[in-house]
């Protein structure tokens, strides 16, 4: 029998040709229709915030008193509002408002998130036992009355609302962000370079950081909604941003009184506020499913 | 070992006839044939891929919504993908039943071991709640569980792994089967704690005269525990027969290559093979092993080889089978 | 195989040494009621002698429970042994590592989970140049070139370089993590189980890198392992481990030929081979370590013990020249 050779050879050949390890998949637009329309609606969402004036067919706070009350009609698609303003017009600003009290909302509770979770999650001892008693107590709290709460202390406005919604998101983030550090801090790639003496803060920088931006920058996605939804039911309830900004919350509890004659009112920002929401959920769980390896089955 | 084999040659406990699996798009077994003679120990070996593991999922039918071709033949059952799942589930414990790698994992972990094993005796013996405890007792002395009374009522997580893998057969041979399909039952334990387990499964599957289908990656650990080997390959049966045939005979250039690489106490050279197994993506046309086979021809890239007997007179289905065109 | 033995009696300094080391872990007892805080002494090592002396390679053997691992973390610095000495040419493992990165650089180690070890964030380059990087190895602009050297080195294509791991099967993330361990020019590189749950074939072709690298960098190795086929043919030395103790040790061949300590014996039976009869395996299993049986810690189990053995604790004495054992009645083989 042949086992025996003279001498190993010192290399080898690759066990795999490596270009048969890329997954030769369908494009995720294929695979994923109802994700391709979320895109679709949520481009549509944003073209429209970032080119209100040029799409809207009229100036979002003229009032015209002879066409108050509209139903919608060839000039105004969505009708009128009490005050002759088009309602067409005030949904497509009212798209701006929400994208840029949504996203920096968002950005301001990631950050501050990250921040407290990654002390809380790196920390260990008393000090992450305060901060995540301090996370707690502010998770007792819904994030709505939490924003009602910093609102009563920042007074009203856009950018009151933002970093309201945002302080209200800190708590959620931070929970999420710590759960991620403990699990990353744990494994055996960040040992390995402990074990090449890389400085600890180093560390931290290049292999805890990137392994817990990537799944909050989904969380990212998936909280833009509800950043939104806190955001309108603030102006809902007359405390967010002062009219008339043309914003959807503040146009649903407008229309509230009319709503059993001139239904159109509340019911058009409410269905582009749902629509939106809907919308970004899809995307945010279409990008959590497609990339995070948690989730990837094939990996 | 070979007088027996000579003996039940003739009449196979299990025969699988093309047996073809495809999971998606992908065929991860490609016209399996095999027999194993009553009372015999078959080894299904091969690396990861081959579809050691998928055949015996297969003959307890429990590949989910995998699509199974060809027929699995039982003595006195016929063929089992032709049977309903209520048949099947009956079959299953009384006679066939399965011993997986992990038994920590098979277990059920809010029932105590002793229940896991006495609902099995009630569900296919029959017994009532004493008689079953009773046998329960006596099953976990006979797999060498010490202290069986005190044990009933341990959880699994209490027990080693050792233990567990004990508990695990003792679940198996409760229904007395027939046959006995055993997945890797040792490679997750220690050397010492492998070879009382292979020789609990041997010992108690030969004193009932049940068959057993040990899935292996240890050609040596076969060699030392089975009657018959199957060499495996990306889904495809290249060479089985009688173990010593297959070990110390062997033709087909993989089993070559698979012997080659067992590392036993003493070897001191190695020759390290190239490449691995192709993936199921890019299976060739012919001969599977073509792509990585030192003696491969021209006609093994575009035509696979048929699994037929070495010795074409007379061949009975249990004697020694290859599919190569170029044997050595 | 065996080398001639270097120098006998020279005064060489060997690269580790490890004198009387125990580690203790203090655990909750079992059963203790709840809110006590009783805790009870883990005796993961207890009174290990071993030195590894360079360019040699040394398997360390033994199953789960035996105290491999905790071996492996005192050897690299990891944790602080509770008792004795573990040195490090020399000086105490531990201001070795908290001295500046020599120690990090000459000791390299491949882990058992190599995918784990790996940043999966990180490209097979990037995760090379790390250590390049850290220890000042190259240039910056030699970097490249010499990520694609070690690929090379362990049998991987350059163009790997730009993967993630994820995108590589088992047996080439070994290799990554092989070539990363090299990449920071080590004299003594430690592996965890570096060839255990692959395929033979890939088993093979990484215990022939292993080997060739080991002879043409001189490399000295310690490779932990539960296979004594691994062992014998890829180290000169073997130290095997029952309890938290090394019962035997000595050059591989002459103890897996002869073993003069039952367990050896009993785990030389157990590995299989072709068509020897399966061996009668070793009774029961191994006592927990929290409760360690009095006298010889394998009397529970061993096939030749005496009356002796449960009262004395026998510790590692010399057996012959090169070897030794801790038996009080070792198996003579006449």
């Amino acid at each position: 029998m042949s086992m025996h050779t003279p001498e190993a050879p010192a290399t080898l050949s690759p066990p795999v040709p490596l270009d048969t390890a890329k997954r030769s998949r369908r494009s995720v637009f294929v695979r994923r229709p109802f994700f391709t329309i979320a895109v679709i609606v949520t481009v549509a969402y944003l073209v429209a915030a970032l080119f209100a004036p040029q799409v809207a067919p009229f100036d979002p706070v003229t009032q015209d008193f002879n066409v108050m009350m509209q139903p919608p009609t060839a000039a105004h698609l969505f009708g009128t509002d009490s005050y002759g303003q088009d309602i067409l017009s005030r949904v497509i600003y009212g798209a701006r408002f929400a994208l840029i009290i949504g996203i920096f909302a968002v950005l301001i509770g990631a950050a501050g998130g990250l921040v407290i979770g990654l002390a809380a999650g790196l920390s260990g001892g008393a000090s992450e036992w305060a901060l995540m008693r301090l996370i707690d107590a502010i998770l007792a709290l819904p994030s709505l009355i939490l924003a009602v709460a910093f609102i009563a202390i920042l007074g009203q406005g856009v950018d009151k609302v933002v970093i309201a919604v945002g302080l209200s998101m800190i708590g959620p983030f931070a929970r999420t962000v710590r759960s991620d550090v403990l699990q990353v801090r744990v494994q055996l790639f960040i040992e390995a370079a402990q074990l090449m003496s890389i400085p600890y803060l180093r560390v931290v920088w290049r292999h805890v950081l990137p392994n817990v931006i990537f799944p909050l920058a989904v969380q990212v996605t998936i909280r833009i909604s509800e950043a939104i939804l806190v955001s309108s039911s603030l102006s809902f309830l007359g405390i967010g941003v002062t009219p008339p900004t043309p914003d959807w919350g503040l146009m649903i509890a407008e229309g509230r009184d009319f709503v059993s004659f001139a239904p159109w009112m509340s019911a058009m920002p409410g269905f582009a506020l749902a629509l939106l929401l809907i919308a970004l959920t899809i995307v945010g769980d279409g990008i959590r499913e497609e990339f995070d390896p948690k989730l990837r089955k094939d990996s | 070992m070979t007088d027996r084999t000579a003996d039940t040659a003739q009449r196979p406990v299990l025969t699988l006839r093309d047996l073809t699996v495809h999971r998606g798009a992908a065929k991860i077994l490609d016209r399996v044939n095999l027999s194993l003679g009553q009372g015999e120990t078959l080894a299904l070996v091969g690396e990861s891929g081959a579809g050691k593991s998928t055949i015996a999922v297969a003959i307890m039918r429990l590949l989910g919504n995998a699509k199974v071709a060809g027929a699995i033949e039982l003595a006195g059952e016929g063929d089992l993908l032709a049977l309903t799942e209520r048949q099947m589930v009956k079959l299953r414990g009384q006679r066939l039943s399965m011993i997986f790698q992990d038994a920590g994992a098979a277990l059920n972990p809010s029932y105590t071991v002793g229940r896991q094993l006495s609902t099995t005796l009630r569900r296919t013996q029959g017994l009532s709640r004493e008689e079953a405890r009773e046998r329960a007792v006596e099953l976990f002395t006979s797999v060498g569980i010490n202290d069986p009374e005190g044990r009933m009522s341990a959880f699994p997580h209490q027990l080693s792994g050792g233990m567990q893998q004990r508990v695990m057969v003792a679940i198996s041979l409760a229904g007395s089967p027939d046959l006995l399909l055993a997945d890797e039952p040792t490679s997750a334990l220690d050397v010492t704690i492998q070879a009382q387990i292979v020789r609990l499964i041997l010992t108690l599957t030969r004193a009932r005269g049940a068959s057993c289908i040990f899935v292996l990656h240890d050609l040596a650990l076969a060699s030392q525990s089975c009657d018959r080997i199957a060499v495996l390959y990306a889904g495809q049966v290249v060479e089985s027969g009688p173990a010593h045939d297959v070990l110390e005979h062997h033709r087909h250039p993989y089993t070559q290559q698979l012997k080659s690489c067992v590392l036993e106490i003493g070897t001191k050279t190695l020759t390290a093979p190239e490449g691995t197994v192709p993936s199921h993506a890019q299976m060739p046309r012919g001969c599977r092993f073509a792509t990585r086979c030192p003696r491969a021809l021209t006609r093994c890239a575009g035509e696979a080889p048929p699994l037929v007997p070495l010795r074409a007179n007379a061949a009975g289905p249990l004697d020694h089978h290859i599919a190569c065109w170029n044997p050595e | 195989m065996t080398k001639p033995p270097q120098a006998p009696n020279a005064p060489v300094q060997p690269i580790f040494e490890l004198i009387e080391v125990e580690q203790v872990f203090e655990v909750p007892k079992p059963g203790r009621p709840l809110f006590s805080r009783e805790t009870v002494g883990l005796r993961a090592l207890d009174g290990v002698r071993l030195s590894i002396r360079k360019g040699t390679s040394l398997a360390i053997v033994g199953e789960s429970g035996s105290g491999k691992s905790t071996l492996l973390r005192v050897l690299l610095g990891l944790d602080k042994p509770s008792g004795g000495r573990a040195l490090y040419r020399g000086k105490p493992i531990g201001e070795a590592r908290a001295r500046g990165t020599d120690f990090a650089r000459d000791v390299a180690m491949v882990y058992q989970d190599a995918r784990g070890s790996l940043d999966p964030r990180m490209t097979i380059g990037a995760i090379i140049a790390e250590p390049l990087r850290h220890f000042n190895i190259v240039p910056p602009e030699g970097e490249t070139a010499r990520i694609a050297h070690l690929l090379d080195r362990v049998g991987l294509p350059a163009d790997a370089a730009g993967r993630f791991p994820s995108g590589l099967s088992g047996g080439q993330v070994r290799r990554v993590a092989i070539a990363r361990a090299l990449a920071s020019e080590p004299s003594v590189l430690v592996a965890d189980e570096a060839v255990s749950g692959l395929d033979v074939s890939t088993q093979a072709q990484l215990l022939t890198l292993l080997q060739s690298l080991q002879r043409d960098m001189g490399l000295t190795l310690a490779f932990i392992t539960h296979d004594l086929g691994v062992a014998s043919y890829l180290c000169e030395e073997i130290a095997i481990m029952y309890l938290g103790r090394i019962v035997e040790n000595g050059p591989t061949d002459a103890v897996l030929k002869a073993p003069a300590h039952p367990y050896s014996a009993a785990l030389r039976a157990a590995a299989p081979q072709f068509f020897e009869p399966l061996s009668r395996p070793l009774p029961g299993e191994i006592p927990s370590p929290l409760d360690l049986p009095k006298g010889c810690r394998f009397s529970t189990r061993c096939p030749a013990a005496q009356a002796d053995c449960q009262t004395k604790d026998p510790q590692l004495g010399k057996l012959g020249s090169r070897r030794a054992v801790a038996c009080i009645h070792p198996i003579t083989h006449a």
